[in-house]
Formats: C-alpha cells, sequence, structure tokens
C-alpha cells in the first residue's frame, strides 16, 4: 500500500505543478487593442505615451509597450503586426531602416507606404545625434567642433552601442572626420552621463533634444562638416488602421507640426531631470495642446509590484514547468541511450553557453516579442540542469541495486518507475531547483523584448537613474528566487522518499 | 528440474572469464562454488539470472534453454540474493519483500500470510517489517533479502556472496539459520563463496575452480584424500584453521 501511496504522491506533484500553470494568471484583453511601442530612451516613451493617450481619448483601447529595445525590435514588431504604432526619426529610417532602397525625405512616404507603413511626418522637432563633452573641458583643450577631436587623440570615448553599429554612427563618423581615436567603449546611453560625470569618459553621442545637455552643463560640438542627417521626430503606424481605425489615424496625425525642439526638451527635463512620470507629462501635454482631459492611471508602487509579479510568475512558471516535463523524458532517453544520451547532453549543453541576452533577441524573428519568445528562450535555458540531474541520478544508483531489480523480474517500466525514478529524485529535484533559480534571475531580461516582468522597473531605473526603480525590480526578484528555492526545500520532504532522508 | 550448464565460455575484454565449462546442480542440493578471486564462479551465477551472457553454450533451467524471450519467466523460479542484499533503500523491508508479488498481482491474503510464514521461517522481528534498510543491521538486511528472494517460492536460490560483509558473530547466527532454512524447503542452491569453512558447512558438493575452470568437485574430505592437482591442496592449506593459530 506504502508503494502506491507514494507513487500517488510523486504523480500528484507532477500534476499540481502544471495545473497551476495553466491557470490564467496571464492578463486577457478582450477585443482589439492598439498598441503603441517605445525604445528605450525616455523621449520615445514620452512620445508613445502621448500617442497611447491620444488612442484612448478616442475611446479604443490601447496599450502601451513601454521601452521595447532599439529600433530593428519595434520596427519587426510593427511589420508583425504585433504592435501598430511606435515613434520613429526619419535619419533612422533612411540610414537604418531602408537603408538599401534610396530612400529620400521626399520619396519617405511612398518607401514606408511599400512595406505597409503611414508615417506622420513631421511632429516637429529634429532629434540629431551630436556629439558632446564637458563644457569646462572643451575650453581646456579648445575644442568647438568635432573636426577638433583630430588633435586630442587621447579623449576616451564613450558611445551607445547602437551608435556605434550604425552606419550612420561612430564608424562613419570617424571615416568622414578622420578621427584616430581607437579607445571607444560601448555603453548604455543613460550611463554615458553618469561615466561623464564621474569623469571616465571623456566624449559621448548626444540626441540634441536630452535633457542632460543642461542638466550637466555639456558642450555640444559643431557639426562642421555636416555629417549627421536630419532626425526628424515622427510616428509610424501600420496602414491598414486607415480602415479599421480611421479615427485612430486621424488623431495621432493631429500631432503633425505640434511639438517644437524647446517643448520636447522641456518634456524631456520634466521626466528625466525632475521624475515626473511620463503619464503625467503626456497627460500635461495632450490638455494644453489639444484641450483634452486623457486618463491615464499612474501606478502606485504596490499596482506595479502586483503587476510586475503575475507577469513575472507567468514567465517563469510556464518556461520552468515545460522544461520540467521535456527534460525528465530527455535525461531518461539519455540514461536508457548512452548514445543518443551524449548528442542531447551536448545540445543541451551549447544552448547553455549562449548569452542569455542573445538568446532573447534570436528568439524575435522567430516569435515576435512578448512574453511567447522570452518563456521560449527561458525554457531552453532551464534544460540542461534538469537534463544533466535526471541522467547522473539514473546513473548513479548502485549497479547492486539495478541488477537486484531485474533479476526480481521487474519491467524495465517498472523499474523505471518504481525504484530508479524515486532513487533518482533528490537529483532531479536538484536539478530543477537550479533551474528556477537561474529562471527568475535570467527572466528580468525579458523586459528588453516587451515581457514586462520585474525587469521593466530596472529598465526604467536605469533610463531614469533611479535607485528606487532599480531595487524596485532587484529586490523583489532576489526575494523570488528565495522562495522558489525554499519551496523546493519544503517538496523535498514530499517527493524524495523517507528511506532516502534516513 | 535442474540447471544445467553445457560448454559455457565467456571473456570480459579478451580475458577468458570461463571456459568451456560444463556441470549439472542438481536438485535439493546445495552446491557450492569456490576459488580465488577471478576464477569466474560470480560470472557463472551472474549468467544463469540471465545478467550478462555467455559467448558460446548453452543454459538450461528446468529444460527450458535460457533465452531472451524467456527469461522473465525463468527469472520468477530463480531467488537471487547478493552481498549487502541489494535491498531497495527507498522502500520499507516489507514493501521489498512484496514489491514483485504485487507486481504480478498476488492475491493480498497471499501476500499477508507469506509475509508471516517467511518472518518465522527467517526469524526477522515483525516490528521492523516497517522500518527502511537504512534502519536495519547488516544481518537483519540480508535476512530481507532472503524474504524477498523466497516470497514467489521459486524453486532456486542462488546466492553471491552472502554472507561476505558481516561480522562473524552476526555471520555465524546467520549460518545456522540458512542451513535450517534449505533443509526445510529442499531447495536446489547455488551459493558462492571465498570461504572455504563456509563452503564445507553448506555444501552438500563443493566445486573449485580456477581461472574459469573446474578443478575438482566433490566434498571436503575428498579434496583432501584424493586431489585432482596441487593447487587443490593449495587452496585448502592457504585458509587457516582455528586450530593451527593455537
Amino acid at each position: 500500500m506504502k508503494l502506491i501511496k507514494q507513487n500517488t504522491l510523486w504523480f500528484s506533484t507532477l500534476l499540481l505543478i502544471v495545473f497551476i500553470n495553466l491557470s490564467p494568471i496571464a492578463f486577457t484583453q478582450s477585443g482589439k487593442t492598439i498598441k503603441t511601442g517605445s525604445k528605450k530612451f525616455t523621449e520615445n516613451v514620452i512620445l508613445g505615451e502621448i500617442a497611447t493617450q491620444l488612442v484612448r481619448a478616442q475611446n479604443v483601447n490601447a496599450t502601451h509597450i513601454r521601452e521595447l529595445g532599439g529600433t530593428r525590435i519595434l520596427w519587426n514588431a510593427l511589420l508583425k503586426g504585433e504592435i501598430d504604432i511606435y515613434p520613429d526619426y526619419t535619419g533612422t529610417i533612411i540610414e537604418e531602416i531602408l537603408a538599401d532602397e534610396n530612400v529620400t525625405n521626399k520619396n519617405l512616404k511612398d518607401k514606408l507606404s511599400q512595406h505597409g507603413i503611414g508615417i506622420v511626418y513631421p511632429l516637429g522637432f529634429n532629434n540629431t545625434y551630436a556629439i558632446g563633452m564637458k563644457k569646462e573641458q572643451a575650453e581646456n583643450y579648445g575644442i568647438e567642433n568635432i573636426s577638433d577631436l583630430r588633435k586630442h587623440s587621447n579623449l576616451k570615448f564613450g558611445f551607445t552601442n547602437e551608435f556605434i553599429d550604425r552606419k550612420d554612427g561612430w564608424r562613419g563618423l570617424q571615416k568622414f572626420y578622420s578621427l584616430s581615436q581607437t579607445n571607444v567603449n560601448g555603453l548604455d546611453h543613460d550611463l554615458a552621463y553618469r561615466g561623464l560625470a564621474s569623469n571616465s569618459i571623456d566624449v559621448i553621442d548626444l540626441y540634441s533634444t536630452d535633457a542632460e545637455i543642461n542638466y550637466y552643463d555639456l558642450k555640444v560640438l559643431e557639426d562642421d562638416l555636416h555629417y549627421f542627417t536630419d532626425y526628424q521626430a515622427v510616428l509610424l503606424y501600420r496602414e491598414d488602421l486607415e480602415k479599421t481605425f480611421p479615427k485612430v489615424v486621424n488623431a495621432i496625425k493631429k500631432l503633425k507640426n505640434s511639438i517644437p525642439e524647446s517643448l520636447m526638451i522641456k518634456m524631456n527635463s520634466e521626466v528625466k531631470i525632475n521624475g515626473n512620470s511620463e503619464e503625467v507629462v503626456a497627460a500635461q501635454f495632450i490638455k494644453n495642446k489639444f484641450s483634452i482631459e486623457s486618463n491615464y492611471v499612474e501606478s502606485t508602487f504596490l499596482s506595479r509590484l502586483w503587476y510586475n509579479t503575475k507577469e513575472h510568475l507567468y514567465l517563469v512558471l510556464i518556461s520552468l514547468s515545460a522544461a520540467i516535463l521535456v527534460s525528465i523524458p530527455l535525461g531518461i532517453s539519455s540514461y536508457k541511450n548512452k548514445k543518443l544520451g551524449k548528442i542531447i547532453l551536448s545540445v543541451t549543453g551549447i544552448i547553455q553557453t549562449i548569452p542569455s541576452l542573445a538568446l532573447l533577441v534570436f528568439m524575435i524573428p522567430l516569435l515576435g516579442i512578448g512574453s511567447s519568445p522570452a518563456i521560449v528562450a527561458l525554457f531552453l535555458y532551464s534544460l540542461l540542469p534538469i537534463v544533466r540531474n535526471t541522467f547522473t541520478g539514473l546513473q548513479d544508483i548502485p549497479t547492486s541495486i539495478k541488477e537486484s531489480a531485474i533479476v526480481l523480474g521487474l519491467s524495465s517500466f517498472v523499474i523505471l518507475k518504481n525504484i530508479e525514478l524515486p532513487l533518482a529524485s533528490r537529483s532531479i529535484l536538484a536539478g530543477i531547483k537550479t533551474s528556477a533559480v537561474i529562471n527568475v534571475g535570467t527572466a528580468t531580461l525579458g523586459a528588453l523584448i516587451g515581457a514586462g516582468g520585474y525587469g521593466q522597473p530596472i529598465l526604467t531605473g536605469i533610463r531614469l537613474d533611479s535607485i528606487p526603480l532599480i531595487l524596485e525590480g532587484a529586490v523583489p526578484a532576489a526575494l523570488l528566487a528565495l522562495i522558489v528555492q525554499w519551496m523546493f526545500d519544503l517538496s523535498e520532504k514530499v517527493i524524495v522518499p523517507r528511506g532516502l532522508r534516513l | 528440474m535442474s540447471i544445467s550448464l553445457k560448454n559455457i565460455s565467456k571473456s570480459f575484454n579478451s580475458s577468458l572469464a570461463l571456459k568451456e565449462f560444463s556441470f549439472n546442480f542438481t536438485k535439493g542440493k546445495t552446491t557450492v562454488l569456490i576459488g580465488p578471486s577471478g576464477c569466474g564462479k560470480s560470472t557463472l551465477l551472474r549468467l544463469v539470472v540471465g545478467l550478462t551472457k555467455q559467448d558460446s553454450g548453452t543454459i538450461t533451467v528446468d529444460n527450458e534453454l535460457l533465452s531472451n524471450s524467456n527469461l522473465s519467466s525463468i527469472r520468477r523460479k530463480i531467488g537471487y540474493v547478493i552481498q549487502e542484499g541489494g535491498l531497495f533503500p527507498h522502500l520499507t523491508a516489507e514493501d521489498n519483500i512484496t514489491l514483485m508479488a504485487k507486481y504480478i498481482r498476488t492475491e493480498p491474503g497471499l501476500i499477508k500470510s507469506g509475509i508471516s510464514d517467511l518472518t518465522s521461517l527467517t526469524k526477522f522481528p515483525k516490528d521492523k517489517l516497517s522500518s527502511y534498510p537504512a534502519e536495519l543491521s547488516g544481518g537483519q538486511k540480508q535476512r530481507v533479502s532472503l524474504m524477498r528472494a523466497l516470497m514467489l517460492d521459486p524453486e532456486f536460490l542462488i546466492f553471491d556472496e552472502p554472507l561476505g560483509a558481516l561480522d562473524p558473530l552476526i555471520r555465524y547466527d546467520l549460518q545456522n539459520d540458512l542451513k535450517e532454512i534449505f533443509k526445510t524447503l529442499n531447495k536446489t542452491v547455488i551459493l558462492v563463496t571465498h570461504d572455504l569453512n563456509e563452503a564445507v558447512f553448506f555444501g552438500d558438493k563443493i566445486l573449485l575452480m580456477k581461472e574459469g575452470s573446474l578443478i575438482q568437485q566433490g566434498t571436503i574430505t575428498d579434496f583432501i584424500n584424493s586431489p585432482s592437482e596441487p593447487f587443490v591442496t593449495k587452496f585448502i592449506k592457504s585458509q587457516r584453521s582455528t586450530i593451527e593459530i593455537n
């Protein structure tokens, strides 16, 4: 009887895990929702929020997937219809997105239309790339324009990774101005200001509407050879909205020529320097400009925590339980067939060596943005520890015990189910525990591709240079990892047979 | 109703473990295999229970030629006990004993009476039936292992150094009890040991093996009085008796 009880326990625990995960923790929405995306810098988030609130003012469901990442991610998401609207800049479209299609300011509209994309052009300000340094240092060295940098090859450059990689970024600039600097660090735009303030770098790339230019008292170097092209802010939207939601398109078209450069700089500093939320700043803008009282829900700490926790759990639970359901059979197959096992263990091992960020980004072309690519990436990451521990757990059972079971005359299925798996349970559980903890940590990166979770406040915190916001994501993530570990320690008492715990 | 081996050869990594070995184990008798390490005695047992396969020759159990197709039915006619028991550590003593009976859906009443008979036969304390192997002494573990082997009432009992890891006092008691059990049950028993005294104590017939071949068979008297080759005498003399030490 005990034997049967033990097996039931074993299986029901497994079922419970599956059941918990299938319950609809995930948010559900009814009807079509217009989705606005934004890149992961403040100005873009504000523009995205303005568009979102304008759409919402038409009594249309609208949501803002903020801080989705770089240009490629947003453009592809727009093409696939995962988002409907996002703010971008003409220079980026001409030099980067449609670089191979001979696009000029004149034929921009037509070329975009060939991709099924419409444009609200222009919004009214030019946010071009610029090169900047501390005013004081620039005066010391007598640097006025970019050409002057040639004489100072000892200056340390810190550029955003996007700027380094772009055709119209650092590589082109270096050639165009024959700059000799090779000491160039790639870093996050928001961290660059801090690097500048702490003198660890001397020269950075800027956006000309950055709030920090005034705040940090920076010198914007004159583009004396006229290298940088225009970066007129625009909104890109899916043309099919013109048919399905004409009022949405009409609403965002009202933004044409509505935001002068000075206003954009002001809104940027409202958020970055004064610490107002993008929602508030966007709502103020809409009220002043269009006399529309827009509804926005300013999130509280608790509401954000609850929402982030739900999203994070959703990512972790689905990816982890799928990994458990797949890895244990894979581990068993590896044990039963050593040749197959070598292949399985090497493949899962190779997956584990792919940097987590890269794995997340690899998923985008296949699965787009949002939680699905994050779940698949987390799933792949969780495989190896469980497969390996299942394999070694089974492998390490003493031969005398395996042979006793064989000679008793039990079938190999019964041996696996009643003898080998229970004996390997401690090792398998340890593998699942390792996977779970890695999973909880790695899931914070999911925010970079629109999956939300605890990574969201971390991203925003980095962008706004706000330690409290970073902690709002980091502390719950660490706590969750601890809770997960603690839960598995408890479950060991249920899953690992008593005879093995003596 | 016996086990017979005919021209069995078996090698591991080009070293020969058994050479053209033939023998007929008689029904109802206890046959002890003895010999130095690596003489092939354990390999012989492993062949009979199908844990390894011979390179050539045939094994017949109960007039059935041992093959993959009848292996599991033949295993049910054999009880197998190894050194330190090979008990399943996650199951209680009782679950270890009844696992196979439950697997073949033996009637619960029969299982219950079987347990009761076996505990008396093996002198195993009933209150320890719910203990896990880790909570039992070495001697108790071997008694559980013996009950597990006897549960389905097999015709053959195969022991591979069953008492090898026990301390002398426990070993002495268990030897006495085992011999009595063999006598009571009248099973065909094959027992491997490297201890000559134990072989003499249990064996109706002793087989002395060396390098995969049978050197001599018979009783200890035969070995002493008419050794088939000098090795036999040397092997007997290598086991010191208490008298000699005194």
